[in-house]
């Protein structure tokens, strides 16, 4: 398959598609349904306090205090949920040999049709295992840095554990806090960008499933396992499954 | 005896200053002011100062503060530390002088040292919640204030409380309200021995130096003015006995700034993040219009039914 033939490809609708395969179960569409609101907010009331130019966000949340108040819940209930989804995905995202290989080839990952001189991968890529791999490490970061600026609840947390944070390391939180969620929303965009781009994808967090199409083209190794275990929906009308007129 | 400032008239009077003199406004951004207040300045003579506590008393007095009831701690301070509502301590420290081996008491009134170049206002992310004035009057406006404790992380003496009433922060205001009619700070006030005395900065600097030239008389050799520039001066100066060590003085700080970390973080850092994070969007928009989607082919569902076993 090389580039230029892919110029006479005829694109498909996903209604056309006669194979589906189920990727995501519900509880996990809504786990991750709650860390992307949770980012969000975060992402949100963090900018406010982030720019000046930016603290008008706060009247997203009913103004200035309000902002200041939800954004450490809203990073317990990212924590909690996201390690919700750390234990659903952490097996498949154990680094393999593939993957290097995968990286080496980064410039046709960039490409459309590029896949074609990649290696079959697995349920994720090398650069989705990046993405699991840093939020996991920023996230457990942003709590330790996020616990030592937390005003209002940083006392309780010294007193249970018996020590005092000084001003010096708090500053220290405060920049760490804030670098890391620079690095964090980085990443964040890297993650939408992918999933906008790969046409298709979206479906995976909405639907819960792609088309076969989806999985020959971007995770071969994870459609062959899918169709030897029989988990995959073969639809010969061609309408999805959804009944929508093509 | 510096000549105190005289009693007020009864009438009632227009402020002298507000807010068309601000030189600085967190998060925000000033017109520069049509005029330029002269400085102003509380002078701290430490080696005058008998420890009585009035100033405490005249702060709660003039503020409408309570402090609650505490414990004794076998210690003079009380409270122990600045509190919301105690926005002044005298903090009492027993040294031993090596070089004479005798006891000195060294007491010193903590509080805002209303910097010139202040760390709260620089790290504060409200807009508005910290004001400074072109008389030197740093001051928390707590409408504007939203508790997040920036302040407390910016300031390199160690001396904004939040509330766990209303969580807004609390600090010396220097008295701006009767700054403002022709007044001093209630400490000022109440100081029965001239430790405090308020006046312009230059007056103030002048008197300090009267009295270091009398220190060092009495054998004070090392008596100084604490106006750390490190902070661009502050409006609440000391007279210290011995002015080469000021951290004996309960942990003055011997060369105060705005804390690196803090600039780093409210400064290029700011801009550097937002600016990341803006380039990022704008290479994935430039990617998608270079590359295209990246879409399915009617070739890979033939290959995936092929593979699925629904096409021969």
């Amino acid at each position: 398959m090389t580039d230029q033939a892919h110029n006479h490809h005829h694109y498909v609708d996903d209604t056309e598609a006669h194979v589906r395969v189920p990727r995501y179960s519900g509880m996990a569409r809504i786990n991750h349904w709650i860390v992307a609101i949770t980012f969000t907010l975060l992402a949100l009331s963090g900018f406010a306090l982030f720019h000046p130019s930016l603290f008008g966000l706060t009247a997203l949340f009913g103004g200035g205090q309000n902002a200041r108040w939800i954004h450490p819940w809203l990073g317990i209930v990212l924590v909690i949920s996201f390690f919700g989804l750390f234990l659903r995905f952490v097996s498949q995202n154990l680094p393999e040999r593939t993957d290097a290989q995968w990286l080496s080839g980064i410039r046709h990952v960039l490409s459309a049709g590029g896949e074609a001189y990649l290696p079959e991968v697995g349920k994720y890529n090398a650069g989705q295992k990046f993405v699991f791999w840093s939020q996991t490490f920023f996230i457990v970061v942003l709590l330790g840095s996020g616990l030592l600026l937390w005003q209002q609840g940083l006392p309780y947390i010294e007193n249970a554990l018996g020590i005092r944070i000084s001003i010096d390391q708090r500053r220290w939180a405060a920049v760490i806090h804030a670098t890391v969620a620079v690095l964090t929303i980085l990443v964040f965009v890297i993650h939408v960008y992918s999933a906008i781009w790969v046409r298709g994808t979206i479906d995976a967090m909405t639907r819960g499933s792609v088309t076969g199409g989806w999985g020959w083209r971007h995770h071969r190794r994870w459609l062959r396992r899918k169709v030897r275990e029989g988990d995959i929906d073969v639809e010969p009308n061609g309408d999805g499954g959804k009944g929508r007129a093509p | 005896m510096f000549p105190p400032v005289p009693n007020p008239s009864v009438e009632p009077q227009k402020p002298q200053f507000g807010d068309q003199d601000m030189v600085r406004r967190s998060a925000s951004t000033v017109p520069a002011p049509g005029r330029q207040l002269t400085p102003m300045a509380k002078l701290i003579d430490v080696s005058k100062c008998i420890g009585c506590k009035a100033c405490q008393a005249a702060c709660l007095e003039w503020n409408d503060l309570r402090e609650e009831v505490g414990t004794f701690h076998g210690v003079l301070d009380n409270p122990l530390d600045l509190t919301p509502d105690s926005l002044t301590v005298m903090r009492f420290t027993e040294w031993i002088n090596p070089g004479t081996d005798t006891l000195e008491w060294l007491i010193r009134k903590d509080g805002c040292m209303h910097c010139a170049e202040p760390g709260c206002l620089i790290a504060c992310p409200a807009p508005g919640a910290i004001v400074q004035y072109s008389n030197g009057i740093v001051d928390f406006i707590h409408e504007n204030c939203i508790g997040c404790g920036y302040c407390v992380k910016g300031c390199p003496f160690n001396i904004p409380r939040i509330s766990r009433v209303d969580n807004t922060a609390y600090k010396c205001t220097l008295c701006s309200d009767r700054v403002a009619v022709g007044q001093g700070p209630a400490c000022q006030k109440a100081c029965p021995t001239q430790a405090i005395v308020w006046g312009t900065k230059d007056e103030m600097k002048g008197w300090a130096d009267a009295r270091i030239k009398d220190l060092k008389s009495r054998g004070f050799a090392n008596a100084g003015l604490y106006d750390p520039p490190g902070v661009g001066g502050t409006h609440v100066m000391y007279v210290l006995h011995h002015a080469d060590q000021p951290h004996i003085y309960a942990g003055l700080p011997d060369n105060p700034r705005v804390s690196p970390l803090v600039k780093a973080w409210k400064g290029v850092g700011k801009y550097a993040g937002m600016g990341l994070i803006a380039l990022s969007v704008v290479a994935g928009v430039i990617h998608h219009l270079v590359q295209g989607p990246n879409r399915v082919t009617r070739e890979d569902e033939e290959d995936a039914e092929r593979l699925a076993g629904d096409r021969p």
